[in-house]
């Protein structure tokens, strides 16, 4: 029996070019299954950031369209929220108000919008630091304000841009464990920038790699990674992790040589 | 750091009254009197009728001038920081201003508006406002593009972005830009009023100084000088307070 699972986000044809004459991206066309999380991988400078700010409605694309549940994309939109990869958390606000900030710019009363805040803040595992501000955090902490910001407003879209590689790689494991963890009991359609092979074969069944400046689609690896009851390190030790792993590096070692 | 080895600051005030009380003492100099009795006769001068309407007067057009230094201030310092083509115009003439002695344009300004608080008023104004159009357009201009980028992600129209990002974002150049212009608006109410001569702490002065009334002028001089040094505080001071975001911008 084949389950279709539809396709929430439509990439088609998207090219990106900017002012200064740089091609980021090239005939981008894909699609995103709806409840998964899709990792989008390529060597720096590739576009994948490009691609998902477009997909974000941060950036107008030169070319193509994005639908998202079958509508165009022309902006942001309430469906999509956004991990960014320097946190963007407001300095002279709290925890709590950080989290709350989506909720607050759609005119959320306040009362309302802390009792979701603190929510979402006791998830990501930051309980008692409602209070605290963000320089009084470390790197780790404030993408985890970040991640509950962006699960505060309820989208059904997550956007995460390398959203682990500011903290060190201890952090950065625990996150990902985290992240599948938060994502499991939830019906999220997650977008995920990484460069790092490991991260997205971690992560995900479903690997967009891009290939340098034009970006545009190179492959998609879909590995099948037995996932469930199964601890971190069994799954970084799985025959087809490993596998995957080796398989995407040897594409994108073509492209570094 | 030993904690004894620096002598606390008030030390080198007291020693600088002696230094004054004893010159005056001396009689080295008629200008000089001693600073106990400029005490003695600015506390007389305080409570008289005249002092207290010279101060209403000179604080309101403070007030004014410096009030509308902060809105045009702010205004043309944010459309200098967002908008391209009004840097490149008004970037040249601001930066002059900035630096000119301004005080050299009041008995222009005399001349054309006439003599009275209007004057002073516009001084005050054209004093403070290029300093703080200055900080105001680094301010906003290096308001962090990406907090801007994270607000619009969530949904923030155009004026949210404003008064929820980008004055945040800029206070702490708003308010240095405040600070050194009140110091300024200070020095232009002063200059108006000594050049007007006949309203506020300038008429004061004109007074005391052709009466040869030295204790009393001394002891408005250190009332005018208090009195910036208070404001300078005071902004400098709300500028302590949002330093702790403006390091982790």
């Amino acid at each position: 029996m084949t389950v279709t699972i539809e396709a929430i986000v439509e990439v088609r044809e998207i090219g990106m070019t900017y002012d200064t004459g740089v091609e980021a991206l090239r005939d981008v066309t894909l699609t995103f299954p709806r409840g998964c999380l899709s990792t989008v991988l390529g060597p720096s400078g590739c576009g994948k950031t490009t691609l998902l700010k477009i997909i974000g409605g941060l950036i107008r694309p030169s070319t193509g369209e994005v639908r998202v549940a079958g509508r165009r994309v022309d902006g942001p939109g309430p469906e999509r929220a956004f991990v960014f990869q320097d946190f963007a958390l407001l300095p002279w606000a709290n925890v709590l108000r950080n989290v709350a900030f989506g909720l607050e710019l759609r005119g959320v009363p306040r009362d309302q919008r802390h009792t979701v805040a603190r929510r979402s803040i006791a998830e990501v595992g930051l309980l008692g630091f409602e209070a605290s501000y963000p320089h009084q955090l470390s790197g780790g902490m404030r993408q985890r304000v970040g991640l509950a910001r962006a699960l505060a407003v309820d989208a059904e879209i997550i956007l995460m841009d390398e959203p682990f590689s500011s903290v060190d790689e201890q952090t950065r494991r625990k996150f990902q464990e985290d992240l599948l963890l938060l994502l499991r009991d939830r019906q999220k359609t997650v977008l995920f920038v990484t460069h790092s092979i490991e991260e997205a074969v971690y992560l995900s069944d479903r690997i967009v790699l891009l290939s340098p400046r034009p970006g545009s689609v190179a492959r998609i690896i879909q590995p099948s990674i037995e996932r469930a009851r199964r601890s971190p390190d069994e799954i970084r030790r799985d025959k087809n992790y490993l596998d995957a792993v080796d398989e995407i590096w040897q594409i994108l070692k073509r492209y570094v040589a | 750091m030993s904690r004894h080895a620096r002598p606390p600051t008030a030390l080198s005030l007291v020693a600088w009254c002696l230094v004054w009380e004893l010159i005056g003492r001396a009689g080295l100099s008629t200008i000089i009197p001693p600073i106990s009795r400029v005490l003695t006769a600015g506390m007389s001068i305080v409570a008289t009728e005249k002092f207290v309407a010279a101060v209403v007067v000179s604080l309101r057009s403070f007030g004014l001038g410096m009030a509308l230094a902060l809105v045009v201030g702010v205004l043309v310092g944010t459309l200098m920081a967002r908008v391209e083509g009004v840097a490149r115009i008004l970037g040249v003439w601001v930066n002059v201003f900035s630096s000119a002695p301004v005080s050299a344009l009041v008995p222009i300004l005399m001349a054309v508006i006439g003599i009275g608080e209007t004057t002073v008023v516009v001084a005050v104004f054209l004093f403070a406002v290029f300093v703080i159009v200055l900080d105001v357009e680094v301010g906003v201009r290096q308001a962090d593009r990406s907090l801007v980028e994270m607000a619009r992600a969530f949904g923030a129209r155009p004026h949210q972005v404003y008064t929820k990002v980008l004055f945040l974002s800029a206070l702490p150049e708003l308010l240095a830009g405040v600070r050194l212009g009140a110091i300024r608006g200070v020095k232009g109410v002063v200059i108006g009023q000594l050049l007007v001569a006949i309203i506020g702490v300038g008429e004061l002065f004109e007074l005391y100084a052709q009466h040869y009334l030295m204790e009393e002028f001394w002891a408005l001089v250190l009332v005018v000088f208090a009195f910036a040094f208070a404001v300078s505080e005071a902004v400098a001071y709300l500028e302590r307070r949002v330093e702790y975001y403006a390091r982790a911008r």
